[in-house]
């Protein structure tokens, strides 16, 4: 399916005020894997239609482990998730202290037009965040990045 | 990363025995899936029944495995979750690899 790209909030998202949960993340792979059972254990995320929870754990897994990866790449750091229960869904607020997005902007997510022999290994995980997530928000903040989105629980896709 | 291979005539069937391939385990996934495959002829099919989670991570080691195959042959999935499917739908990944509803039963299914 094609998913319309939609538009990102202005700069800053939401604030966080009184999250439901709030998780410290080593920035590794196994930590990023162990907050992820976390949260899909915490009953802020039980209730979920099943679709919605694998949509859940596949958003922050794209949004932690790209922090991982790139913000984090030269060195290891902490990564703060927020969450909180909202009306007809969940709010989902990131902050890491690593390096800010390339020119200030979360990456568009378009998947590359592809080759029969020249299949891509990557480039897929803003697309799906694009996909599954709404109001998604990018700001740099004080030497730190923050990234904010809301998951329905009624969307399909 | 438990993968359980099982030579078919024609066919090398290697089930995933375990619930997810995402960021943590796609190195070793794919280097497994490397042996596996080395000695291996005919077709290649992974069984995803028990994998739950594909990350972003996950999907490029399952697509690099299928390069690993080389241009003549494309790597075939049986048994997708709803979850996996998803991922390779959304990314247009399901039309690169052969995908089945099931994976065929093994030899000590057999008659």
């Amino acid at each position: 399916m094609i998913c319309a790209m939609r538009a990102d909030l202005g700069s800053g998202g939401f604030t966080m005020p009184q999250p439901d949960l709030r998780l410290e993340i080593d920035s590794t792979p196994l930590a990023v894997r162990a907050a992820l059972s976390q949260v899909l254990g915490h009953r802020l995320t039980t209730g979920l239609a099943p679709h919605r929870r694998g949509d859940l754990e596949l958003v922050l897994a794209e949004v932690l482990n790209n922090i991982v990866e790139h913000a984090y790449a030269q060195g290891q750091g902490t990564i703060l998730l927020e969450l909180g229960a909202r009306p007809g869904g969940l709010q989902c607020r990131v902050q890491d202290w690593g390096h800010a997005m390339p020119g200030g902007a979360l990456p568009a997510g378009q998947l590359a037009a592809r080759l029969p022999d020249d299949l891509p290994e990557g480039g897929f995980g803003w697309h799906l965040i694009r996909c599954l997530t709404r109001d998604l928000s990018y700001a740099r903040i004080g030497g730190s990045n923050v990234v904010t989105f809301s998951i329905s629980e009624t969307d399909k896709d | 990363m438990e993968l359980i291979a099982t030579q078919l005539p024609g066919l090398l069937l290697v089930r995933v025995g375990q619930d997810r391939i995402d960021a943590a385990g796609a190195i070793q996934f794919k280097d497994r899936m490397r042996e596996l495959i080395a000695p291996a002829q005919g077709r290649v099919m992974l069984d995803m029944s028990q994998v739950g989670f594909l990350d972003s991570s996950g999907l490029g080691a399952v697509v690099g495995v299928m390069k690993l195959l080389g241009p003549d042959r494309k790597l075939e999935l049986a048994a997708l979750t709803a979850n996996v499917e998803k991922v390779l739908r959304l990314t247009r990944m399901d039309s690169v690899f052969v995908i089945h509803p099931a994976a065929p039963h093994d030899l000590r299914d057999a008659g």
